[in-house]
């Protein structure tokens, strides 16, 4: 079976006025219809990697690859019409920062009912009322009122379910989510697990998670890679993640303060020149 | 008390975000803000920064009782926030260096260079990011600015909205020691919103849980831990706390 993404020694770089910056060095994996996390530092690469995926490098960053390909189109070539098919409806990215990425200037259910509307033929009646299902869905408790509001009107959880039901509105087929629940609170934050776990296991969508939450990864995810400095240091299988090796992941599982726990000052990470070597 | 907040109410256009608040946080303490998505708790920090429409309660920080968006100079040195959404906080094109100097021109403080360099330090951040915009940086990376530029004016109170929900956990850890090593030093205190209730019982020695624009609960951390909970609702988040399984999703 070909796998649904396939990435090739991935790179992006960025010229700034104290040198270039190596976002990502040289980093490759694949994709089927699963659950794959990826972790790593602040600043490591996660979410340069899902944007060069998507298209979505800004300028000046320069993308490079030996492959990049989704479900048998080669993105490298691909060309603006290309991308303005795919993105958003066969592949979609709910990015990090979510009242940055939604437009300040329309409500939350006219950027929703706008996505659909833009790659499905339906009635603005239709769209309306699929919009608000989604954020029902996403646990919005009052989708009539949330659907008029602003982005600077809901509150960061808020806006994060936003922006993932404008995302999964066209039942994307890849998935690339970053730090989708980072603002939620927990309960909520299963029930949208809950929500991606079905689209992966129902409708056999891939999933990239990307995630600084190692026991979120841990208990949602089926491996797990981990970067650090641009490059994949570790892939496990999540259920071996107390096997980890690298001495970065042996780290971060030590340093997450838990319920019940007293350590303080909480151990912190040695980080050795060699790991970004 | 430092903090006193009473019957707190805050209205958007007839929705009411807050209703009938109440919360004390005494000097040097470090008090947690847990709850449902969508609950009020950036509201709450908010108005105590005068940024949200209070419609009935009242405020008063050190003393002083606060009205309307007022505030003097004086408090806006003394109690600093970090924001939710640190890309909303941070001037799109303005460099760091230019975010960090700001405060110290605002509050005449001397000392720029040395003082921006050693809160960059602080909060991990290199020399090579000085010079950087905000989209040059990561999620994380930003949060860290914010926090950076909190610290730099050297604030009696903080409010800490979601510190560090964007950083992976070794620079969480960071992170968190160094505010609890600040708190320490400084005598500062803190109200420090979050959804990790690891993170909150590490920080804060009381908290409260809300839902729906109400504090349901009001207790120790040490009660959390041990499950000594009264409301449904901070069960639940427990539970939830645990991580993901099929069967702990509805459906
Ligand atoms: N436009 C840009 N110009 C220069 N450097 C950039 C730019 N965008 C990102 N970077 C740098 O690329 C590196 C990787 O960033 P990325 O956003 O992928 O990190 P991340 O792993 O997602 O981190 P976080 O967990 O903090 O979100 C960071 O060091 C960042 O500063
Ligand atoms: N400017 C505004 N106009 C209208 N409603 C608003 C405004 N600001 C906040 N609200 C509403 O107030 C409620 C509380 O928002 P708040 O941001 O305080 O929640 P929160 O507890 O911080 O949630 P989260 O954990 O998701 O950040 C939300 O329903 C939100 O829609
Ligand atoms: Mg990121
Ligand atoms: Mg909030």
């Amino acid at each position: 079976m070909t796998p649904l993404l396939t990435v090739g020694n991935l790179s992006v770089t960025y010229p700034t006025r104290t040198g270039v910056v190596e976002a990502v060095r040289g980093i490759s994996f694949e994709l089927g219809r699963e659950r794959l996390g990826i972790v790593g530092e602040s600043g490591s690469g996660k979410s340069q990697t899902g944007r060069a995926i998507m298209g979505l490098t800004p300028p000046p960053g320069i993308v490079r690859a030996d492959a990049l390909s989704f479900s048998g189109v080669d993105l490298l070539k691909a060309g603006a019409s290309t991308w303005r098919d795919m993105r958003g409806s066969r592949m979609a990215m709910i990015l990090q920062d979510p009242k940055f990425s939604l437009n300040p200037v329309l409500t939350i259910g006219r950027q929703i009912t706008e996505t659909l509307r833009h790659h499905e033929n339906v009635s603005k009646r239709e769209a309306r009322r699929r919009a608000l299902d989604m954020l029902e869905a996403v646990q919005i408790a009052d989708p009539e009122r949330v659907f008029g509001l602003y982005p600077h009107e809901v509150s960061g959880g808020m806006g994060q379910r936003a922006m993932i039901a404008m995302m999964l509105v066209c039942g994307p087929e890849l998935l690339i989510a970053d730090e989708p629940t980072s603002a939620l609170d927990v309960t909520v934050q299963l029930e949208v697990l809950g929500i991606l776990d079905r689209l992966v296991r129902d409708n056999g969508m891939g999933l990239i998670f990307i995630s600084h939450d190692l026991r979120l990864v841990s208990s949602f995810c089926d491996r797990v890679l981990v970067m650090y400095a641009g490059r994949i240091v570790e892939e496990l299988a999540t259920a071996d993640l107390s096997k980890a090796t690298h001495p970065y992941t042996r780290g971060l599982l030590d340093c997450t303060p838990k319920i019940g726990e007293s350590r303080h000052p909480l151990p912190v990470l040695e980080r050795r020149k060699e790991w970004a070597a | 008390m430092t903090i006193r907040i009473e019957n707190l109410s805050v209205t958007f256009d007839g929705f009411q975000a807050l209703k009938s608040v109440s919360i004390a946080v005494g000097k040097g303490e470090s008090f947690g803000l847990v709850g449902e998505s969508g609950s009020g708790k950036s509201t709450l920090l908010r108005a105590v920064a005068g940024l949200a429409p209070v419609s009935g309660g009242t405020i008063e920080v050190s003393g002083e009782r606060l009205s309307g968006g007022r505030r003097s100079r004086a408090f806006r040195r003394a109690v600093q926030m970090v924001f939710q959404d640190p890309y909303a906080s941070l001037h799109p094109r303005q460099t760091v260096d230019r975010q960090l100097l700001e405060p110290l021109a605002i509050h005449r403080i001397g000392d720029g260079e040395r003082r921006i360099l050693k809160a960059l330090d602080e909060v991990g951040l290199g020399p090579s990011f000085r010079f950087r915009y905000p989209h040059q940086l990561s999620g994380g990376q930003r949060q860290r600015v914010a926090i950076a530029r909190a610290l730099i004016v050297e604030p009696e109170i903080l409010l800490l909205d979601e510190p560090t929900s964007a950083l992976d956990a070794s620079v969480q850890a960071e992170v968190l020691n160094l505010l609890e090593e600040v708190r320490g030093r400084h005598g500062l205190t803190y109200v420090m919103v979050s959804h990790d209730l690891g993170v909150v019982t590490h920080m804060c020695g009381r908290l409260a849980v809300m839902k729906g624009g109400e504090v349901v609960e009001t207790l120790s951390a040490a009660d959390l831990a041990g499950s000594r909970v009264v409301s449904d609702y901070t069960r639940r988040l427990m539970v939830a706390s645990k991580g993901f399984s099929r069967e702990a999703v509805s459906g």
